[in-house]
């Protein structure tokens, strides 16, 4: 035990520890359960799928080496860019759509709503906005693919109802509109975490900034541009990462409502992924499609990371 | 929920702007202000917007409780003619509910506590400890959250059946123990780093080992954190749905998600056990949300404050 020994004077503090009289390097038998156990669950399995990427793989032989064939197949593979386009649709949705929203939602709130009808009201609007991101993904998306059921969905009876049955529909059945429903969807699930972010994030803005404002005569959307925005910038940089990464790893929802279909329509790379690997048996190309995934997603991050660093950077300097 | 990748170095330390938020939600020093007629137009914006939001799950509660035949004559919208049970017990005796539910407590429970244990460790060695190239440790260990999960599904559905945990609980909860386990390392190792030396050099000179120190020192003052990781573990497990759909084949070891999910669009779901079936799976998640309320709250709005 290093701590019988009296603490000698830190010599490189570089190597020490925080408790004084032990070394650094005695603290690794503290990470050996953690990362003896990312290896066996993370770190070799990524880099198996990376090796299944370059085989001819059915699950029954094993896996045959044909180089760089998957890579070829998936360049010209339509359903895979159609998998990727609808990431498009799915970043629109999740992340696109619920920040503008909820910058709107968390600046009527905090402006508007907290300062004239009381914080307590506010509260309540945040906790009701926020109610479909606590569900787990796959049951918000069972809650709306009720209501949007073809024959006896509530939707369309309440279209019935009131004269419009010309306009119920197989909203998720269909291929004009499985898409953009399935959007309503992540939309609704998405929108409550900008809000509460960006409230909490509103925190940090002194209330008589807004008041002076207004006496100044600055409209609401002035202040909103002004005071809010610029205040909140390292928020929306996170929510918009975060939401697109997950908007870029969706699966639950498409895989409960459409399983892709109708056709290809609401096809995503994390489904698409999962089909080759358990319904066409074809590993080799599943592992292909989710290893182009993860550099995707990889790519993501790291742009944006880069890009707030600069921004982060301009601001200091100014 | 989409928050692992967060910057939440503030959740733990409390003091920070997320425990404030937690304490007095909404700033306000006069709620009587000057009420313009824009404001009431914003009132009106809120409460429609709100509405929108809480409609389906209100939708769900009414129908659930509505016989089909009470569906088809009244519609969706009506209140429920005469309390009916009957999709609610068909669809809870048909998954066998209590089965799910118990596995996804058990698995969720289990990987919470493994999760926080790993956690610990690793942060203790890297926060307190400072071991070398720590930050490039945490980057790896990171990995596990921003991975697809899609890249490990065949090396790991491979190995779970090469050692017989395929279709078994445990490989669920091992797979998740490590992938929460990223996260909470990643925010207690910067807790930890800045964990006041002065404690820890006081109980050195008591002449307490490190293992000593990281049980009755370092975990007992970080406890409140070590809570609020404890309950998000506890429900992004309960929330995820790719790994157990994959992993959990058999009906007696799925989880509430997964076991609500396989049976949509059955021929034998009729309009109102759909719903009840919607209703069994947000009843355990709402419920949490009302028990844990404050603590998420802090959680996750802290998780943006840099």
């Amino acid at each position: 035990m290093t701590t019988q020994t009296p603490a000698p004077p830190v010599r490189r503090p570089g190597s020490a520890s925080l408790i004084p009289g032990t070394r650094s390097r005695t603290f690794w038998v503290y990470l050996i359960p953690g990362l003896a156990l990312l290896t066996l669950v993370i770190i070799v399995p990524l880099l198996w799928n990376v090796y299944l990427t370059f085989t001819s793989y059915r699950g029954i032989r094993p896996p045959e080496w044909i180089g760089l064939e998957n890579w070829e197949k998936l360049a010209g593979d339509g359903t895979f860019w159609t998998s990727f386009a609808n990431s498009i649709a799915m970043i629109l949705a999740m992340v696109v759509v619920p920040t503008l929203l909820g910058l709107l939602l968390a600046a009527l709130l905090f402006d508007l709503i907290g300062r004239k009808f009381g914080g307590k009201l506010a509260s309540f609007f945040r906790a009701t906005f926020y109610l479909p991101q606590i569900l787990p993904a796959v049951i918000a998306a069972i809650v709306i693919g009720w209501i949007l059921r073809p024959q006896d969905g509530a939707l369309n009876t309440i279209l019935e109802s009131v004269g419009l049955g010309g306009l119920a529909h197989n909203w998720l059945g269909s291929p004009d509109t499985a898409l953009i429903s399935l959007m309503v969807i992540l939309v609704w699930v998405q929108i409550g975490y900008p809000v509460v972010i960006f409230m909490a994030a509103l925190q940090r803005v002194d209330p008589e900034l807004y008041e002076a404002a207004e006496l100044d005569g600055a409209n609401w959307f002035q202040r909103f541009q002004a005071i809010t925005v610029s205040i909140i910038r390292p928020e929306i940089f996170v929510v918009v990462l975060t939401g697109t990464i997950a908007a870029l790893k969706v699966f639950g929802p498409v895989y409960t409502l459409t399983r892709g279909g109708p056709g290809d329509s609401t096809i995503v790379p994390a489904y698409y992924a999962y089909s080759e690997f358990f319904q066409s048996q074809q590993v080799g190309y599943g592992a292909t499609i989710a290893t182009a995934l993860t550099i995707v997603i990889a790519i993501v991050s790291v742009i944006f990371i880069a890009a707030q660093r600069r921004l982060e950077k301009q601001e200091e300097e100014r | 929920m989409s928050a692992p990748t967060l910057d939440t170095t503030a959740v733990v330390t409390g003091a920070e702007p997320g425990s404030r938020a937690a304490r007095r939600p909404v700033r306000n020093r006069r709620p009587g202000a000057k009420k313009k007629a824009a404001d009431w137009v914003a009132l009106g914006f809120a409460i429609l917007v709100g509405l929108l939001i809480a409609a389906p799950i209100l939708l769900i509660l009414i129908n659930s409780f509505k016989s089909p035949s009470d569906y088809a004559s009244n519609g969706p919208l009506s209140i429920p003619q005469a309390i009916y049970t009957d999709g609610i017990v068909a669809f809870w005796d048909r998954v066998d509910f209590p089965v799910k539910l118990w596995n996804s407590i058990f698995i969720s429970g289990v990987v919470a506590i493994g999760a926080v244990a790993i956690s610990v460790l690793n942060a203790f060695a890297l926060g307190i400890g400072r071991v070398k190239g720590r930050t490039w440790i945490v980057v790896l260990i990171l990995l596990a959250n921003m991975l697809p999960q899609e890249v490990l599904l065949y090396p790991l559905y491979f190995m779970f059946k090469e050692v017989g945990l395929y279709d078994n609980t445990w490989s669920v909860i091992i797979i998740f123990i490590v992938i929460q386990s990223a996260f909470g390392t990643y925010l207690l190792a910067s807790v930890y780093g800045t964990f006041p030396k002065e404690v820890l050099e006081a109980a050195a000179l008591d002449g307490a080992g490190k293992w000593r120190i990281l049980t009755s020192v370092v975990f007992p003052i970080s406890r409140p954190t070590l809570s609020v990781l404890l309950i998000f573990f506890f429900i992004w497990t309960w929330n995820e749905f790719l790994i157990p759909l994959t992993f959990l084949v058999s009906n007696a070891n799925q989880t509430v998600p997964v076991a609500i999910a396989s049976l949509q669009g059955d021929r034998l779901m009729d309009v109102t056990t759909t719903s009840a079936s919607a209703l069994l799976g947000l009843i355990p998640t709402l419920v949490f949300f009302l028990i844990f309320q404050r603590t998420l709250t802090r959680g996750i709005t802290a998780g943006a404050v840099k």
